[in-house]
């Protein structure tokens, strides 16, 4: 298969970027995406000119390294996968496909396609845990968690913190990404006893790293690759009234 | 000759921990503050020490390759961790998991680490428990387990497919906790490039930030290693694009004793090849042949029509199907460890009952496992694999049986430690698959998870303080000394001399042709032919490579080519001793497969008298041959026998 790729190049943060166009010919449409990137980037080598930078690791859609803005959808055209799942088989022979990367204010751009997402991890420093500290816990089976409970605390787990749904959103919101982690730790008999400290902080924090609101349009959704509900934005928001109305436990600063 | 002493505690097996517990120093509160410790490596084994060290309330700097700890390669562990806790009663105990993690490994581990590995099992389950990861549990809200390759005993607790993700996630939080606290900080996009030693004790090390090309000095009293394994010199694995063995290489190369190279774990169930654009091998988790059955034609002419097209498998009636597993090994069937599984697999296909189009292929059917439990069962259960499967081979698991065949996985070989998880290089500790002590010849399914988080949570904050207590009187390292500018200066040099050879080759090209050479001479089969060739090939790669690499960018901002041309050089450094040490090694055992040591009934032969040892390699220099140490394995406790999976 042929492809003639329009691909966001940009130097550094401060550099101004602009999409450059390549062609890239006799791909097998069992290729995955970033394999096709890979034979991209050896051929410019080969001209001795500077590879795409682009984010990627497990290559098995789990560790939610890679994220491409693929012709206008986060990880591309398919459901329920990461970019690296992607396979040349979903494109038509001679498209055009445009790559861009996440676009939103809190993950500036390192270079080309690779965007700095530490903002995630700064939101799951503020509470996303159970403030255990190793050793001294209770048998595994002393705690009792009912089988659909522990099922749906799983779903929200699953969220592999690619980013995709802040990249979908318009208001670059991270609320999908948040009340996963919210949901999974509020759904389980070990995240109770801070789960109103950890709603506020996570939500706090989520808010002053830049992230915008929720306004229910549900592309974060639409986009996830690991399906995540949107239910769970509806659990979090219940959590946060809860812990603002209901709680008298004040913000841990 | 013999300088390694493994430091085991004396008494009786199962109460080596206890009395070391007991008896090794400790540091008090005040002084841990003192003292510094440098964590390399984000996933489950460092991840979970650094956690726990700075709950201790060391100072801990810990470096991440990638952006975050999760992306750490812990994640894609599928299937499981397997810990004693005998909630089934189907009669497991600790004797029971380190029995079979001893004979998993082909009686090639040390019997008092592995013990102790066993021992700890248990309070993993119930520290990850405590953090919320979200285990199955059965309809009466106890956790549920299920059963896995070379064990009779259902002892693997499990996330659905994602065993691995959660329980990275929960060293992750563990990790973001202390974080937050401020006793452990973290460095992301930080790749080390050098360790540095002073007076011959570990004392800091040299990155290279990934961002900007900075290279830094980092000091500490002690330095943690957790940066996996290096299955990827074999180019195509199930690991991660970024994992590499670099970091080992750098210890090695500064006098670390690096141990059995050449144990490295072929899993039987991955996808198989399928072009040369082909950049990882995805594996299917070992789980699956818990319900799965292998098999291949029965007829020869059936096979040779599958891989051309013209039958499909589902055509194939079942008196002509051969569940060759299940028939060499009635006992454990499909779930006979991988090694076996693994040679099973090559055996057939070289015989030419191979399915995939290349050849190299057999089926994983779950028919008559959708027959017994229904499609929605086997979806509960397998889901997000068979999901993964299809989204990458284009069929559908439910109706057509999957496709695999074997592929490297994991090494249990790395850095040779001690029982207290120290290298050679006092001062320096290695954890999880980076060092090599637990698993033997042959790693069993569900006991990586285990390994990365016993040493992380609960040994090494163990270990490490009883040598930092004579620490205490070192005051903060300064890295303004001149091993540190040394180490970076040679570093430096590197750097420039690699981006300087402008060569003719891409680093891709010379990483496939290293991998060719690992897999077709090092790989699943040896034989002294193949491997007496292999190291010439390997040398001539090696001054390729110096002579002839071609490297893009520049050396102060993001440049992937560079960081995958420093890690190959390394990689081409470790297969050099993988084959020498394949070569010394005549006998068969676990995932080392000498072809002139078989039984007559085509199993691999072992040879107790001759090689019970770890081989522990010391650089001498470049050019110069390595020096192999001995560290002979003595078995008190348990009767050494045959594996017998019949």
């Amino acid at each position: 298969m042929d492809f003639t790729l329009k691909i966001w190049r940009q130097e550094s943060q401060k550099a101004k970027g602009r999409f450059e166009t390549y062609k890239i010919t006799d791909i097998s449409p069992d290729c995955s995406f970033l394999e096709m990137l890979d034979i991209l980037n050896e051929s410019l080598v080969n001209k001795l000119s500077h590879p795409v930078c682009f984010d990627h690791d497990c290559r098995e859609g789990i560790c939610g390294m890679c994220g491409l803005y693929i012709n206008g959808h986060p990880h591309g055209p398919d459901s329920a996968i990461t970019t690296c799942q992607l396979h040349m088989r979903k494109f038509k022979d001679g498209e055009t496909i445009t790559i861009e990367p996440w676009r939103a204010k809190p993950f500036p751009i390192i270079r080309d396609l690779v965007v700095d997402r530490t903002a995630l991890d700064k939101i799951i420093q503020e509470g996303g845990y159970v403030s255990v500290t190793t050793g001294g816990v209770p048998d595994g089976n002393s705690i009792l968690i009912p089988k659909h409970k522990a099922d749906k605390a799983m779903d929200s787990a699953s969220c592999i913190g690619c980013g995709a749904c802040v990249a979908a959103c318009k208001n670059a919101s991270a609320m999908l990404f948040v009340s996963a982690k919210v949901s999974q730790l509020a759904l389980l008999p070990q995240g109770k006893p801070e789960a109103a400290t950890r709603v506020q902080n996570m939500v706090a924090k989520m808010d002053q790293l830049g992230f915008g609101n929720c306004t229910n349009t549900y592309a974060c959704e639409a986009e996830c690759p690991k399906e995540i509900k949107r239910s769970n934005i509806a659990r979090m928001n219940r959590e946060f009234i809860l812990a603002k109305v209901a709680s008298e436990e004040d913000l841990q600063q | 000759m013999n300088t390694l002493s493994s430091k085991i505690p004396e008494g009786q097996l199962s109460e080596k921990w206890t009395r070391y517990k007991s008896s090794q120093k400790l540091v008090n509160p005040a002084n841990k503050r003192k003292l510094d410790i440098i964590v390399v490596g984000t996933g489950l084994a460092g991840a979970s020490a650094a956690a726990s060290l700075g709950a201790l309330g060391f100072n801990v700097k810990i470096f991440c390759i990638s952006d975050s700890p999760r992306r750490a390669h812990s994640i894609a562990a599928q299937g499981g961790i397997n810990a004693a806790k005998n909630y089934q009663n189907d009669g497991d105990s600790v004797d029971r998991l380190f029995f079979d993690t001893i004979k998993g490994g082909d009686y090639r581990a040390r019997e008092a680490n592995v013990y102790r590995l066993a021992e700890v099992s248990n309070s993993i389950i119930d520290q990850c428990v405590a953090q919320g990861v979200p285990f199955a549990r059965d309809y009466s809200g106890m956790l549920d387990n299920r059963s896995f390759g070379g064990a009779q005993v259902s002892r693997t607790f499990y996330a659905k497919g994602q065993t691995g993700q959660q329980l990275l996630l929960g060293a992750y939080s563990a990790l973001s906790k202390e974080i937050k606290a401020g006793t452990v900080k973290m460095y992301e996009r930080r790749e080390m490039m050098d360790l540095v030693v002073v007076d011959g004790r570990a004392r800091g090390i040299i990155t290279r930030n990934l961002q900007t090309g900075e290279i830094e000095r980092w000091a500490s009293h002690a330095v943690v290693i957790a940066t996996g394994g290096y299955g990827n010199v074999y180019f195509l694995s199930t690991n991660a694009m970024n994992c590499n063995g670099s970091a080992a290489v750098q210890c090695f190369h500064k006098g670390a004793f690096f141990a059995n190279p050449c144990f490295v774990q072929i899993h039987p169930t991955c996808i198989p090849v399928k072009g040369d654009y082909q950049s990882k091998l995805t594996l299917m988790s070992e789980s699956l042949r818990n319900d799965g059955r292998i098999w291949v034609p029965k007829k020869i002419e059936d096979a040779q029509a599958i891989r051309e097209g013209r039958l499909n498998p589902t055509d194939i009636s079942e008196q002509d199907r051969d569940y060759y597993l299940e028939r060499r090994y009635p006992a454990f069937g499909n779930l006979v460890p991988r090694d076996i599984a693994s040679r099973a697999a090559k055996e057939r296909c070289d015989a030419g009952y191979g399915v995939a189009p290349s050849g190299y292929g057999v089926y994983l059917d779950f028919k008559s496992a959708i027959e017994r439990l229904g499609k929605d069962k086997v979806e509960a259960r397998y889901g997000n694999l068979f999901q993964m499967y299809e989204k990458i081979v284009d069929v559908n698991p439910y109706e057509n049986p999957m496709m695999i065949y074997p592929a490297v996985h994991y090494t249990m070989g790395g850095l040779w430690v001690d029982y207290e998880l120290q290298t050679t290089i006092p001062g320096l500790f290695a954890t999880g698959e980076a060092n090599f002590s637990d698993h033997g010849a042959n790693r069993l399914g569900a006991s990586a998870l285990m390994q990365g988080l016993a040493d992380g949570y609960f040994i090494l904050p163990y270990t490490i303080q009883n040598y930092l207590s004579d620490q205490i009187y070192q005051e903060r390292i300064s890295t303004q000394t001149e091993e540190f500018t040394q180490a970076e200066n040679a570093l430096r040099d590197k750097l420039e001399t690699i981006m300087s050879i402008k060569g003719e080759k891409t680093v891709d090209t010379l990483q496939r042709e290293l991998g060719h050479i690992m897999w077709e001479y090092v790989g699943m089969g040896r034989n002294a032919e193949n491997l007496r060739k292999a190291i010439p090939m390997l040398r001539e790669l090696r001054n390729e490579f110096w002579t002839n690499v071609r490297v893009t960018g520049d050396l102060t901002s993001m440049n992937p080519e560079l960081e995958k041309a420093v890690r190959l050089a390394d990689h081409i450094e470790l297969s050099q001793i993988i084959a020498k040490d394949a070569l010394q090694r005549e006998e068969s055992c676990g995932g080392h497969y000498r072809e002139e040591f078989v039984t007559n009934e085509g199993e691999a032969k072992r040879d107790d008298d001759n090689y019970m040892f770890v081989a522990a390699w010391q650089y001498t220099g470049k050019d110069q041959e390595p020096i192999m140490h001995k560290e002979e394995l003595k078995y008190e406790f348990i009767n050494v026998q045959q594996r017998n999976y019949k």
